[in-house]
């Protein structure tokens, strides 16, 4: 507990609080406010992966002159939960000599690694259910973490393709994980603290992306480019390759084993997308901060969080239905001989223009 | 300086590709006119003229058709699709016995639309139909009986 910052109101932590102590239930009150915690959690990983399928897929349309899912429910909006109910019922199929601890254990690992990183996120003041104050590192090494998931189930599939996806994974996760580490580290320098709220909390005046003119805007694309690579997704989801790998480390689950890796994917996305906005774009906070006197500040923090982590992930959506997938030399290339350098050479700036004090 | 101009020139391509796609996305959230696909339940399939959908007799008004029960049909047909149950009757004017179908039968479940029934047929008594309506819950009922009930044949056909 000595990592918590205690500055200001935490709900979730007062939760506990109150059950433990202010109804003097102790032990067993901080355990069941856990749980509460963790119910919440795990609702908003399912909600919002579903409702993120459903709006790639309408994105998917829009961007194609189609209309995507539109018969389910208003607006279509139940086909994704039709969708999974279809997956639930669906046989647990694999192949005959599989590498049963390692094909079981992945899917697992990608569910834990996804809420462990959404758990450090704050979604609005007061609203992070692990506030420590090296968020934004234990964000990216836990979802450094998801690999392993890909690798496990790459391997032990048993299967040649599934084995070919995973190993790309791995690959392309460890190079992309130098860039946006650095892009990362470009910010801090500014920010001068690693705690999320605490990077949400300076830029009250001015948002990072906007301070750090320069080397900032180049830190932005730096990590845009390595988060639509560590998400997998186009033009970086040569794990996936339907084309040359069937569907890559995937192709041997079915049912809900697919649909874990495939919701973890989406929530990947969402977490991505989570670390830009609270890193360049002031978080929770409102734009010229235009709701700040109202009443009720998380309800309006969690509304411009998740304005902004929309248009973000809208963003990624764009790029998915645009660019054409890289090939694997390319896909080196730009990491090692592009990224890596400019983003170097980007901290090199920053760390001039903050000892002079040149940004803002 | 190759190596400047190569990321300036990945950018401009990059961002020419996006605003090629955004030029698709946004109008078309805002208007349904952009929709370029027909959500075919509700709005009529556009059916190609030459599309072979399944095969017809055709009958005129007087509920005659121009079926002479040659089996030109049934012959040239590779995996017996068709079959005609015919009889022969008894041509009152001229006294002559002449052959006459009692059934034009077309099994549509084992048609592969190869068209050569129709190339064979002397007196185009069948033809296409775009009807693609075709899919049922039981077998049995896509075995249908092309000659209407009562219909007789066109008179000078056969000469």
């Amino acid at each position: 507990m000595s990592t918590m910052i205690l500055t200001q109101t935490n709900y979730f932590a007062d939760l506990i609080h109150y059950l433990s102590d202010g109804l003097g239930w102790g032990f067993g009150g901080q355990i069941l406010g856990y749980i509460i915690i963790a119910l919440i959690y795990m609702t908003f990983f399912a909600v919002a992966g579903l409702l993120l399928v459903y709006l790639e897929r309408r994105v998917a349309g829009f961007f194609q002159l189609r209309l995507g899912p539109n018969r389910v429910g208003p607006w279509g909006l139940l086909q994704t939960i039709a969708d999974a109910l279809k997956l639930l019922t669906k046989e647990l199929t694999g192949t005959e000599r599989k590498e049963n601890l390692l094909y079981h254990t992945a899917y697992f690992i990608v569910i834990i690694a996804s809420l462990l990183a959404l758990s450090a996120i704050p979604f609005s003041g007061g609203i992070v259910a692990f506030d420590i104050n090296i968020g934004v590192f234990f964000i990216s090494a836990i979802s450094s973490v998801g690999v392993l998931s890909i690798l496990f189930g790459g391997w032990g599939s048993n299967n040649k393709y599934s084995l070919l996806g995973g190993m790309r994974s791995g690959l392309q996760m460890i190079s992309y994980e130098l860039s946006s580490g650095l892009a990362i580290l470009t910010i801090i320098l500014m920010a001068g603290t690693l705690s999320m709220t605490g990077i949400v909390e300076q830029q009250r005046d001015m948002i990072f992306l906007l301070k750090g003119h320069i080397p900032a805007l180049i830190a932005f694309v730096i990590f845009v480019i390595a988060g639509t690579a560590e998400s997998n997704r186009t033009p970086f989801d040569l794990p996936e390759g339907e084309a040359e790998l069937g569907a890559g480390y995937h192709s041997e689950y079915s049912g809900m084993g697919f649909a874990w890796f495939f919701l973890a994917e989406f929530i990947n996305m969402f977490i991505i997308s989570a670390v830009a906005v609270t890193l360049f774009f002031g978080g929770w906070l409102a734009p010229f901060g235009i709701t700040d006197g109202l009443g009720a500040q998380w309800a309006w923090g969690l509304l411009w969080f998740f304005i902004k982590v929309f248009l973000m992930i809208f963003l990624f959506m764009w790029f998915r239905w645009t660019f054409p997938r890289l090939r694997i030399d390319q896909l080196l290339t730009l990491e090692w001989k592009y990224l890596l350098p400019i983003g170097l050479l980007n901290i090199v700036l920053m760390a001039i223009l903050v000892y002079f004090k040149l940004v803002f | 300086m190759s190596y400047i101009g190569n990321i300036l020139g990945g950018i401009k391509t990059l961002l020419t590709g996006m605003k090629v796609t955004g030029g698709y996305f946004f109008p078309s959230i805002i208007g349904r006119k952009y929709i370029i696909t027909r959500q075919y339940p509700d709005e009529p399939a556009i059916v190609m003229d030459r599309f072979k959908g399944e095969v017809v007799m055709w009958h005129n008004d007087n509920n005659e058709h121009r079926c002479t029960g040659c089996q030109a049909c049934e012959i040239a047909c590779p995996n017996g699709t068709i079959e005609i149950i015919w009889d022969r009757v008894l041509n009152e004017e001229t006294g002559k016995k002449v052959k006459q179908i009692d059934k034009h039968i077309y099994h549509l479940g084992m048609c592969t639309m190869c068209n050569l029934c129709i190339q064979a047929c002397p007196t185009n008594a069948i033809m296409w139909s775009t009807n693609f309506h075709n899919s049922t819950y039981d077998r049995s009922k896509l075995t249908k009986v092309l000659n209407r009930p009562g219909s007789k044949l066109m008179a000078g056909v056969e000469e």
